[in-house]
């Protein structure tokens, strides 16, 4: 066990109330004040199989789910079998000696195994089995010496104020649980001080809607499709209080030209999804590009291709988002890397879509998507910028396809009197009268085509300069620097920490959160000092040093590519840096 | 509050159908019901489709999408929810809305959202020049099926009754008096309404042309026929061959639209609310 820190994992069949327990420890360290952040490794059965989630917390910020748990409860036999000898030296193993039975000569060295009738003692409480989960996580508050009384708001808020009995039932078996560990084995190292310290506890996807209520977004359309699913869950649950149209579609088809169908309406508008519905919408997209309609659109990515790898992370959908619609259309690609980017940048999307006109893509992953990270209490007092409108009082003049030199033209919606217009997605002229029929190809059409299709494209310059560049984190010089984008953020700056930290090489990290439109001359500029490059991304081809080779001709010197489904860990980066600055 | 002024809803650009296409009279008709119904253009929605007959919103002066193949009502629906207060009207193929866009069609009936689809139904796909569609009939040859169609054709009618549709009606471009007042009814109707058209592609559908449907078809409000009845709107939606019913075959009343049951309008309109949040305490607490 580290100081200041432990790697809680509970793990058990599908069904058995693993990722929920989770939460609520997850919770009731983020009330006593530590940073945190989880991982649910789960597959894709409703019951069986074999389920966990880490919880990580600590007293500093943490960006990842870390390695090896310090605690683990072992709700079943396969729980031990697999993870119990990774727990590591001075940490605890929880299980209920009647079910499970762990092998002790496997353990690492200081491992207390706690063996508690778990299930006996929830009967006092409730019959149902999730019971013993509670009776478990008592006795780690009590093994970590944590405030009792904070558990116990985080169950108060969990059930609500209606379901006292099962609140009662809930503190009792856990305290029950707590007790026991008090009386026979004792508690751990201190690992932490709880400074009770405010902070939200959210997934990526909680994130990204928080930040669409924030925006404004008054219509949202959805399928549901893992890891997605939860941004639907969310907003249905919370959307329709601050008069947001929430539809579950009958198909991505439908979610992304309903949204459209909104966003031409005048309403902010998003849809969200994974690789498959993706590839659904994919025509839709260009519409959206083509009507000049602002519409955000979330791709949570999972292992591919086809169905792939459902309850499985992966950075491989970049060339389906770089490459989606026929023809070129304008387009911003933004991949958060954390939770407090995913609120920040679904807030920028929403705005860079009204001001652009155009769909704005927002990628994320299964890890970040799911995965619960602390973050400092959202401001939800944001900028909002609804870009350009017609002039009102000018309807006589009014072109909805204007052709201006940022490439944005005037909007104005149904409703508004005088500016009636059809958006075609046919080509057409600045008014909105088709090129493409018996105009197309003669003369005069074919420099309207030309100007249309410019002025388009002038967007992403606009765009370009609206966003930032890569964020070169770490010591300016270094001997080598790790090229990133997305999520891989947070084991990447680890992995860089513990290197750094053995004061022998010097590494640092140049991070894309704007993917697209790519921020080509910032990117030269940094990597023509660098020493020895390497792109870390979660996929197959390296699609992301592919995009950045075609930007800016510049070659990595090295790639980590990771694509068996489980995020990357500090440790796997750390050995790949070695192997390649050659440190035995 | 639709003023007493009538607007002109024609928007001045010459279709470019053949001579004698059945989609003539179709815009005519939606010309006509527009303007009866003393609507304001900039409150109307016209949404299309990709065909022949989805290029008719150009040919109107209300507001309009002009989409993408199939996806019609799903357009449609969108805007329908952010604005319930606009007259939203979609207009397509029978490949666009049977075809490509037919599990949208389903849904959007099943939600009864108040909007009324108008589909210029030539048996035919007449921008692709000639290939069978999915109303096409048994044995019709075509470019796509030169030994003739070997599947049953969809029936819309039958479809739209199954799937929830409060008003199910046909017209027939040969009769653009009966396809105004269908069009004028589905539009005055709350609630989902098709108005599925006979509408001759006189290039590329030989065979259901004007000649074959004058004997044939003749009008259910003429015989009486009760448009409440679902039993009777079957029985009339199931026939065909010698005789051919054409305008409403069923409508139900009172049932409560999309728009109706959304909880999201209890805090009004999408458009014209405020945007963001105001007070955000809830959503922090609740993630603490
Ligand atoms: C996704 C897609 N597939 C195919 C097409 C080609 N296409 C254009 S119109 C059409 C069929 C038109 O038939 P229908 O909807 O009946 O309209 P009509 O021309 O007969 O009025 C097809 C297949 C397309 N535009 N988009
Ligand atoms: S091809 Fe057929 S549907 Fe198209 S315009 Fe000509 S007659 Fe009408
Ligand atoms: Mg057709």
């Amino acid at each position: 066990m580290k100081k200041g820190e432990v790697s809680f994992r509970i793990g058990g069949a599908a069904g058995d109330g693993v990722a929920s327990s989770a939460e609520t420890f997850a919770r009731t360290c983020t009330r006593s004040g530590l940073y945190v952040s989880t991982y649910s490794f789960y597959q894709s059965v409703i019951r069986g199989g074999h389920v966990w989630t880490q919880v990580r917390a600590s007293e500093s910020p943490v960006n990842c789910h870390g390695e090896d748990p310090d605690v683990l409860i072992c709700l079943n036999q396969d729980t031990a079998d697999f993870h119990a000898k990774n727990v590591t030296e001075g940490g605890a193993i929880i299980v209920d000696p009647n079910a499970v039975k762990v092998e002790k000569n496997e353990l690492k060295k200081g491992v207390t195994l706690v063996e508690i009738p778990l299930l006996e003692l929830s009967r006092t409480y409730s019959t149902a089995q999730i019971m013993k989960n509670t009776v478990a996580l008592g006795a780690v508050v009590g093994l970590l010496d944590m405030d009792f009384d904070v558990f116990v708001s985080v169950v108060k808020s969990q059930f609500g104020t209606k379901k006292q009995d099962v609140i009662d039932a809930n503190v009792g078996a856990a305290k029950a649980g707590h007790d026991f560990v008090a009386k026979g084995n004792g508690r751990l190292q201190h690992p932490a001080r709880y400074t009770k310290v405010r902070r939200m506890l959210v997934t990526g996807n909680e994130a990204i809607a928080m930040g669409a209520l924030a925006s404004g977004v008054k219509f949202h359309a959805q399928y549901p499709m893992t890891p997605s699913s939860s941004i639907l869950h969310y907003l249905a649950a919370h959307g329709p209080r601050h008069g947001v149209v929430v539809k579950q579609s009958e198909d991505e088809l439908a979610s992304i030209n309903m949204a459209i169908g909104a966003g031409f309406g005048g309403v902010r508008a998003m849809t969200a999804t994974s690789g498959g519905g993706f590839s659904l919408m994919v025509e839709g997209l260009g519409l959206a590009g083509m009507l000049e309609v602002p519409v955000v659109v979330v791709l949570a990515q999972r292992g591919g291709p086809s169905t792939g790898l459902p309850t499985k992370t992966e950075q491989g959908d970049l060339n389906l988002a770089m490459g989606a619609g026929q023809g070129d259309w304008p387009r911003a690609i933004i991949a958060p890397r954390n939770q407090q980017e995913c609120f920040d940048m679904t807030v920028k999307a929403f705005n860079l879509a009204d001001v652009y006109q155009t769909p704005i893509i927002l990628m994320t992953d299964l890890v970040l998507s799911e995965s619960y990270g602390t973050v400092n209490t959202f401001d939800f007092n944001v900028p909002i910028n609804r870009g350009m409108m017609a002039d009102e009082s000018k309807p006589e003049e009014f072109k909805r396809y204007l052709v201006t030199e940022s490439g944005v033209s005037p909007r104005a919606i149904p409703g508004q009197k005088g500016f009636q217009h059809i958006a075609g997605s046919d080509e057409h002229m600045e008014d909105g009268t088709l090129i493409s029929d018996v105009l197309a190809g003669l003369p005069n059409s074919l420099e309207e085509r030309v100007k249309m299709h410019d002025k388009r494209m002038r967007k992403l310059n606009g765009m370009l300069k609206d966003t930032s560049g890569p964020e070169l984190w770490g010591p300016e010089r270094a001997d080598l620097t790790l090229v990133s984008w997305g999520s891989t953020q947070g084991p990447l700056r680890e992995a860089i920490s513990r290197v750094n930290a053995e004061n022998r090489i010097k590494v640092n990290s140049l991070e894309y959160c704007y993917v697209f439109p790519f921020h080509t001359d910032e990117t030269k500029n940094i990597l023509k000092s660098a020493s020895l490059t390497m792109a870390v991304e979660g996929n197959y081809t390296g699609q992301f040093a592919r995009l950045l080779r075609a930007e800016t001709s510049i070659e990595m010197n090295h790639h980590l590519h990771k694509y068996d489904g489980e995020p990357f860990e500090p440790r796997h980066i750390v050995s790949k840096i070695k192997e390649v600055m050659k440190l035995a | 509050m639709p003023d007493e002024e009538v607007y002109e809803f024609k928007s001045g650009i010459k279709p470019m159908w053949c001579p004698g296409c059945g989609d003539y009279a179709v815009l005519n008709a939606v010309h006509k019901a527009l303007t009866n119904l003393k609507l304001e253009p900039w409150r109307v929605a016209i949404i299309s489709g990709i065909g022949c007959s989805s290029n008719l919103p150009h040919f109107l002066t209300a507001f309009g999408v002009h989409g993408i193949h199939g996806r019609v009502m799903p357009i449609a629906t969108g805007l329908k929810l952010a604005n319930p207060e606009l007259t939203v009207i979609g207009t397509g193929g029978d490949g666009d809305g049977y075809g490509i866009g037919v599990g949208h069609f389903i849904h959007a009936m099943r939600r009864n959202l108040d909007i009324t689809y108008i589909v210029m139904d030539n048996q035919i796909y007449g921008l692709t020049t000639g290939q069978a569609s999915p109303t096409s009939l048994k044995e019709m040859k075509t470019k796509s099926t030169p030994e003739g169609v070997i599947e049953n054709p969809v029936n819309p009618i039958a479809l739209a009754l199954a799937s929830g549709a409060t008003y199910i009606s046909r017209g027939f471009s040969g009769d653009p008096k009966g396809l105004a007042e269908l069009i004028e009814a589905g539009i005055k109707h709350k609630g989902f309404s098709l108005v599925d058209v006979f509408s001759p592609c006189v290039t590329y559908n030989k065979y259901n042309t004007y000649d074959y449907f004058r004997p044939k078809v003749y009008s259910l409000q003429k015989e009486n026929h009760d448009t409440k009845d679902m039993g009777a709107a079957w029985k009339k939606a199931l026939e065909w061959g010698e005789k051919i019913p054409l305008g409403i075959f069923y409508v139900a009343e009172g049932v409560p639209t999309y728009e109706d049951l959304e909880p999201a309008y209890r805090q009004g309109m999408p458009l014209k609310q405020k945007l963001g949040i105001t007070d955000p305490r809830e959503l922090i607490e609740e993630a603490m």
